[in-house]
């Protein structure tokens, strides 16, 4: 489904190589897991492949279509969960979902009949009517999650969807996700610091440090090949114990910002 | 809104009633139907620059990043944005001439006075297309302030809001007239205090013209984000 082939990029402003030659593969189906400290290129792999941001280097395919030539054919493919909440604060749920719908150009009726199922199936159903900035963090995540299957993509991306949530919110989250891909046969494709999660959700996962793949197989294998009994150390024991200095870059300069400026 | 209108009102209240005076002694007739033209220009230049300006936060934390994502082409997201923009601007302006016409403003003629809506509407285009391609070459927040001090605010003084066109220092007058919002100045007072210095056909064909290349330019910069 996901085909990756010596991805690349390098930054032009820092000369930064924030993804160097990566190559890996996600069976259709599949619930794969993107692992990596922080800065190691996850979230740049995420917006290359959505079309966001266009590779040095390299191919890559989403059910057979490139993201670069093809983008259009390949968006329609996809459903997002962004890092950054991208919900429309000043719309209600329904509206939120509804704006997506068009967006998408879901039939009016189909539409409808979607938005109805999609918050029963995240609980927000009764809330539909609700401004989002009246919402908690979870519910704006699970908003989210309802809103990218919309429009029934066969390829699900979430950027560490699970942050600053507490256990409870968390675990209500993968079992949705974990519902959808047995029943719809959806192929999820996640990134996440949390270990157990991944440990937990991925069939398959891959370990990325310093923008190469280190390791890639399914859990298991890669705690036996690190000889260890969880997930955590077998990551530790790839990516060493190192901690990583991110220096400040425009994104959080600009998270700081938002928070102080924003007018909403 | 309450916050966006209380610096024209200001301006609109301190330099109106403050050199009101001076204009009047001076033979430039009454202030307060000379300026407030150009202080719903004002209003409309912020709120059109910083409307389209909000993108370098939407892209990342808001709405924007999703219509990104969407089967949909760039040109109509910039487009639909600028509108949406624009027609907040436009509110905008035509509040604050709501408020102008409480302190004391008569606009001259009903019926040219519906025809300043056109004008405003085109300003409120032109600026949020100008907002909207400089935030789509911005990183973050820091050119922000760099913007107010060295484009809105010498948008908004060198453009005749403030005082006449006419016997102006021969380098003010240049810039004045290379300054778009002059002509949409100028426009709205042909419309509403029904004297100009240009003529109002020169004025819409400028806006236009602007416009136009503003657009233009917008959507390209603007097809070109990468979030």
């Amino acid at each position: 489904m996901i085909e990756v082939t010596n991805l690349t990029k390098k930054f032009k402003d820092n000369d930064l190589l924030a993804v160097d030659g990566i190559s890996f593969s996600v069976k259709a189906g599949e619930v794969f897991a993107f692992l990596g400290p922080n800065g190691a290129g996850k979230s740049t792999t995420i917006k290359m492949l959505t079309t966001l941001l266009e590779p040095t280097g390299g191919q890559m395919r989403i059910g057979g279509k490139d993201p670069v030539e093809e983008q259009d054919e390949v968006r329609k493919l996809f459903g997002i969960v962004f890092q950054d909440p991208s919900l429309d604060d000043e719309l209600t749920a329904w509206e939120n979902m509804e704006f997506h719908g068009v967006l998408y150009r879901v039939p009016k009726k189909l539409r409808r009949e979607r938005i109805e199922e999609l918050l029963k199936f995240v609980e927000l159903w009764e809330r539909k009517d609700d401004l989002v900035k009246n919402f908690s963090g979870g519910m704006k995540r699970r908003l989210e999650i309802a809103r990218g299957l919309l429009h029934h993509p066969r390829v699900f991306f979430l950027d560490e969807p699970t942050l600053g949530l507490d256990p409870q919110t968390r675990n209500h989250i993968w079992s949705y996700i974990k519902e959808l891909n047995k029943k719809e046969g959806i192929t999820v494709f996640f990134s996440t610091h949390y270990m157990e999660e991944a440990d937990r959700v991925a069939d398959r996962l891959a370990v990325i440090d310093h923008g190469k793949i280190v390791a890639e197989g399914t859990p298991q294998e890669l705690k036996d090949r690190a000889g260890v009994a969880s997930l955590e150390d077998a990551f530790i024991a790839l990516t060493g114990k190192e901690i990583r200095e991110e220096s400040a870059g425009s994104l959080d300069r600009l998270r700081n910002g938002a928070k102080m400026w924003r007018r909403r | 809104m309450v916050g966006s209108l209380g610096q024209p009102l200001l301006f609109l209240l301190a330099l109106g009633y403050g050199f009101g005076p001076v204009f009047k002694k001076a033979g430039g007739g009454n202030y307060i139907e000379f300026l407030a033209p150009g202080i719903v220009a004002m209003a409309i230049l912020f709120t059109s620059v910083f409307s389209g300006i909000e993108i370098i936060w939407d892209r990342q934390f808001g709405f924007l990043k999703e219509t990104l994502v969407a089967p949909v082409s760039r040109l109509q997201i910039m487009i639909g944005r600028t509108l949406g923009g624009a027609t907040v601007a436009l509110l905008q302006g035509i509040i604050v001439l709501v408020l102008a016409i409480i302190a004391g403003f008569r606009p001259t003629h009903l019926g040219l006075a519906a025809l300043s809506l056109v004008f405003m509407f085109c300003t409120a285009l032109l600026f949020t297309a100008l907002g909207t391609a400089i935030a789509s070459v911005l990183e973050d927040m820091q050119g922000f302030q760099l913007i107010i001090n060295f484009l809105v605010m010498p948008l908004f003084f060198l453009s005749g809001a403030l005082f006449p066109l006419e016997g102006l220092p021969k380098a003010i007058g240049m810039v004045a007239r290379a300054n778009p919002l002059t002509y949409g100045v100028d426009g709205l007072r042909g419309t509403l205090a029904g004297f100009s210095h240009f003529s109002l056909g020169l004025d819409f064909i400028i806006l236009l013209a602007v416009v136009s290349l503003f657009m233009i330019i917008g959507s390209y910069l603007f097809s070109k984000i990468q979030a």
